[in-house]
């Protein structure tokens, strides 16, 4: 597809998370529709946490949407052909917000807000002898001639940064406060307005930042840490959700059917998830890993760039890592279902002669949603957290991918320099920890309202 | 004489809501006192604010109790666990989980000796367990808490609450997880330690049959207050308060037997026999069997209630999933309405589905906490599809909930809005909803107060009537055959000891087990 002068090119990837947030959606609409499960929502969002939590998650899934929007720019025409060619190199439309970020690389290292780079270069001074000196960043703090301006700049630069943005925000929620809510809402107001406001200035600011200084430093070739970080979101993000529907139908089918049906069913599938369970995690995944390496060396015709590579092992990381810890829940499911099928509605459905996949779906699976919701975010959180380990021992995605895991595989020489390179796996841990406190607490705000033994008391907060 | 303990102006509050609202009562040494009320009356509470072991959220706002000389809420906590166990011990409900099941016996009552005395002597152990009744006791104070029966396990616990020497035993419904024959045992024990040990006893309880046969006094709660205190032979005679009349008559008469007529054969059962296979090994063979139903033959005619009647682990729930076949059967022979249905593939069975219906016994868990009243009601129509369109079954759904005593406007509501009495009147409406002919009724009482216990079985009863329906009464309860049931069947470890119509059966029963269950029935005396 061409549109303008680039060339739109979607990754593996990114057509899966834009059927996934279609698929959400159209699980948003039927929400809507039925009122109790709307009630039941509502609920969620009417508590602080549940409302802030989510705005973070929503802004994260934000940023890894446009993040998916890949394309080819168009290159220059050269002189001796008039063939039109794309950049090998995909952008994506974060890209476009993340501008001021781009195109600035230094050398090397470079602390949060340096304009002297990290490392001693020779430089010729005026009187023509060769000293070793922190040379001047190439665009960090450019702006600046004197050393002594250096703190009052930042102070002031994000002051003005701050400020500028400060005031339309105010004015867009007093238009919201005053003409726009409903009276009877009873969502959390002021805490959405607030962590609307956080999200907002604390991103803008970092990007107003950006067009004079490295907010979180330079890493070793030289690019922006916050760039890299931000791009790694996507990557975190998608594999939280990928590998986690990875997992789901196949814990929730066998799970559910080795508990309903026991006898053999049951025999089986614990078999199956028994002999999964004992073998290590890791070789598995491994090994699965060094096979689509091999793969993708063999067929090198189907991956034409270097992205398409690296994306295909990013899918196939997804999925191993969906195959292999899908037991847990299961594990739990079998038990809830063997618990639940023995309770007397469903013995009562039974009496009625309500068909076998009947009672699954209207009896067993809505009493263990609380048990799958919860599941479900926290290895959302743990296959965030599990990518980064994978990383680190070389069996995560592709090094040319921005993830945090890779980050923090690169943070393991910067810490042991002296003195220490600190931002890159600082960058990291930031962003990995919000992501994952944010989920986490809001699955625990989804149990407190979905589980049914909690049903009533489901309010505090 | 001078009263042992004495409560006085009690009030316990959750926030701002009284929960037991200003209650004063005394016992004496060598009294039975018994504190009578239903669910959420406040009398487990009272008891609790004596031993000081209130939960955090409840707050004792007013009132006094006074142990001998002592004020129990000006101790410290240090002095007050001193009082607790030595001077004042406790038994509860569930005697299954108040043991600790990795320790044996022995060393469980060992502990409570060990602590209050200083050490504890194997005979001392042994004695306590000869004196609750616990037979070779010598040989048992080694024994697992899984290794005893429900009733000795009870007796465990009051050997417990025995070993420090109490001035009083506080009784939570020590007796309602009991069947009736070890009920009697238990509650005869009770009375006899009080005398051998002057001991002052608080019986807390819901049940008018144990209040009749233990008390010396009785307090009637209700919603935290007092409504009356009175002397037992007082108390039955001339009962002042109104509710406690209620109370008193929601004890059915024991000799007020429906009429028993003819009655065309619906359902007839034939040496059923339910076997559960005991599997062992990797290969997973059969080694044994678990007879839960051995044998069992019985009739229902049209119209007509029979009582299944047995204590727990007897078969009798077994007996009515099978009929459902909800269980498979081993051998024997079922027939429906002349057809047999034992041998019918779950297809042909269907049809039956509509014709025999069940209730449940705990309201609680017998309806989906997801689905709302007229899903629940609906299901059964929708899957053996019944009741025409959407609308002509929304209207057939709130006929039947007015006709079960409940509003419309409950529709959409969800099972935990509703009380124990009115999900089991939907749980009613939903057997009823598909029109059956038999309705196998598993305890459908015995979770509920006594005074909703009796508005349930007259449903039942004017349903039975109205529609002509045919009930399998399954229960425990012997106080409510009489009135209830036209026939009766005795079910024992799988057995029927013996079945006949309920008047001959329960004024002249043949059967040494059907003798020892009907003198186990704690009786309110004869003159009420």
């Amino acid at each position: 597809m061409e549109v303008f002068d680039v060339r739109v090119h979607l990754l593996w990837s990114d057509i899966l998370i834009f059927i996934l947030v279609a698929s959400l959606l159209c699980f948003v609409v039927s929400v809507l529709k039925n009122p109790l499960a709307r009630g039941r929502w509502a609920k969620v969002f009417e508590s602080r946490i549940g409302a802030a939590s989510f705005m973070v998650i929503l802004f994260y899934v934000l940023i890894a949407l446009t993040d998916s929007l890949h394309f080819q720019k168009r290159l220059e025409a050269t002189a001796e052909s008039t063939d039109v060619h794309y950049a090998p190199e995909m952008t994506s439309v974060l890209d476009l917000i993340l501008a001021p970020m781009l195109d600035r690389d230094e050398k090397t290292y470079s602390a949060p807000f340096a304009i002297y780079s990290f490392a001693k270069e020779n430089i010729e001074s005026d009187d023509g002898t060769v000293v070793r000196e922190f040379p001047r960043l190439e665009h960090g703090g450019s702006h600046i001639t004197m050393e002594e301006q250096h703190v009052a700049d930042i102070v002031v630069k994000s002051l003005t940064a701050i400020g500028w943005t400060l005031v339309p925000i105010l004015i867009v929620l007093f238009i919201h406060h005053w003409y726009i809510r409903k009276e009877d809402s009873r969502l959390p107001w002021p805490v959405i307005y607030f962590t609307f406001a956080a999200i907002v200035v604390v991103s803008s600011w970092a990007l107003q930042m950006s067009q004079y200084y490295h907010v979180l430093g330079t890493d070793k070739v030289g690019q922006d840490v916050l760039y890299g970080a931000i791009k790694a979101i996507r990557t975190g993000v998608l594999i939280g959700t990928l590998a986690t529907l990875v997992t789901l139908p196949l814990a929730v089918l066998l799970g559910i059917s080795a508990g309903y049906f026991r006898g053999w069913v049951d025999d089986v599938v614990q078999y199956i998830y028994t002999t999964l369970n004992s073998i290590p995690g890791i070789l598995l995944i491994a090994a699965s890993v060094l096979l689509i390496n091999v793969y993708i060396e063999t067929n090198p015709e189907q991956f034409k760039l270097l992205s398409d590579r690296a994306d295909f092992r990013f899918i196939a990381l997804c999925f191993i890592l969906g195959m292999t810890s899908w037991t847990g829940l299961c594990r739990l499911l079998r038990a809830e279902t063997l618990k639940v099928s023995q309770l007397e509605y469903v013995q009562a459905a039974h009496a009625f002669g309500v068909s076998r996949w009947r009672v699954i779906m209207r009896h067993i699976l809505p009493n263990t949603t609380h048990i799958i919701l919860i599941a479900l975010v926290l290895d959302f959180s743990a296959f965030v957290l599990a990518e980064a380990v994978l990383s680190y021992i070389g069996v995560g995605v592709d090094s040319s991918m921005k993830s945090w895991g890779n980050m923090i595989n690169e943070a393991r020489s910067e810490l042991a320099r002296e003195p220490v390179v600190w931002w890159s796996v600082i960058a990291a841990f930031i962003l990995m920890f919000t992501l994952v406190l944010a989920a986490n607490l809001f699955s625990d705000r989804v149990r407190d309202v979905f589980d049914p033994r909690m049903s009533g008391s489901g309010d505090n907060s | 004489m001078k009263p042992l303990l004495h409560v006085e102006n009690l009030q316990i509050k959750a926030g701002n809501t009284p929960l037991v609202d200003g209650i004063s009562f005394s016992i004496s040494a060598g009294e039975v006192f018994a504190l009578v009320g239903e669910s959420g009356s406040g009398k487990s509470l009272t008891s609790l604010a004596i031993m000081r072991l209130l939960a955090d959220g409840l707050d004792i706002t007013d009132g006094d109790v006074r142990l001998g000389n002592d004020s129990l809420f000006a101790l410290t906590e240090v002095q007050m666990n001193a009082v607790r166990g030595r001077r004042i011990a406790m038994v509860f409900q569930e005697p299954q989980s108040s043991l600790n099941p990795v320790h044996t016996i022995g060393r469980q009552i060992g502990e409570v000796l060990a602590l209050h005395r200083g050490k504890a002597l194997r005979e001392d152990i042994v004695a306590l367990l000869e004196e609750v009744g616990i037979p070779d006791a010598n040989a048992r104070i080694n024994w697992y808490p899984h290794q005893l029966s429900g009733g000795q396990k009870q007796r465990v616990m009051i050997a417990m609450a025995l070993a420090c020497e109490p001035e009083l035993l506080i009784a939570d419904e020590p007796t309602t997880a009991l069947d009736v024959t070890i009920q009697k045992q238990i509650l005869e024990l009770l009375n006899e330690l009080r005398r051998s040990r002057d001991l002052a006893v608080l019986l807390i309880t819901h049940d008018m049959g144990v209040v009749a046969e233990m008390a010396d006094r009785i307090a009637v709660m209700r919603h935290g207050h007092i409504l009356e205190q009175a002397e037992r032979s007082e108390f039955f005679v001339r009962p002042e308060h109104e509710y406690s009349r209620q109370l008193i008559h929601s004890l059915p008469q024991p000799d007020d037997y429906l009429t028993e007529t003819e009655h065309a054969p619906l359902l007839e059962v034939t040496d059923v026999k339910v076997w559960f296979p005991e599997k062992r090994g990797v290969l997973q063979r059969v080694v044994g069997h678990t007879k839960a139903v051995d044998g069992i033959s019985l009739k229902i005619g049209r119209g007509e209630t029979l009582a299944l009647v047995g204590e727990s682990g007897s078969g009798k729930s077994t007996v009515g999933r099978a009929i459902l076949r909800l269980e498979d059967t081993e051998s024997g022979s079922i027939y429906f309405d002349g057809t047999r249905v034992d041998s019918l593939s779950r297809r042909a069975f269907a049809p039956y589905r509509k014709r025999i219906q069940v209730i449940f016994q705990d309201p609680f868990s017998s309806m989906n906490p997801r689905m709302t009243v007229r899903e629940i009601i609906e299901e059964g129509m929708l899957s053996l599809g019944l009741g025409g369109s959407s609308e002509s079954r929304l209207q057939r759904i709130e006929t039947l909930l007015k006709r079960v005593g409940l509003d419309a406007s409950h529709l959409h509501r969800y099972p935990h809005e509703f009380s124990g009495g009115q999900r089991q009147r939907i749980a009613i409406a939903r057997a009823i909803a598909v029109e059956p002919e038999l309705i196998i009724c598993d305890e459908p009482t015995s979770a509920l107060d006594v005074s909703i216990r009796g508005q349930v079985l007259s449903l039942l009863q004017e349903l039975q009537q109205e529609m002509g329906l045919s009930y399998l009464f399954i229960t425990h309860d012997l106080s409510i055959i009489p009135h209830l049931a036209h026939r009766v069947a005795v079910m024992r470890n799988g057995k029927l000891v013996e079945q006949g119509n309920t008047h001959s059966l329960m004024s002249d029963p043949q059967h040494e087990y059907t003798q020892h269950l009907l003198a186990a029935v704690p009786r309110i005396p004869e003159h009420a």
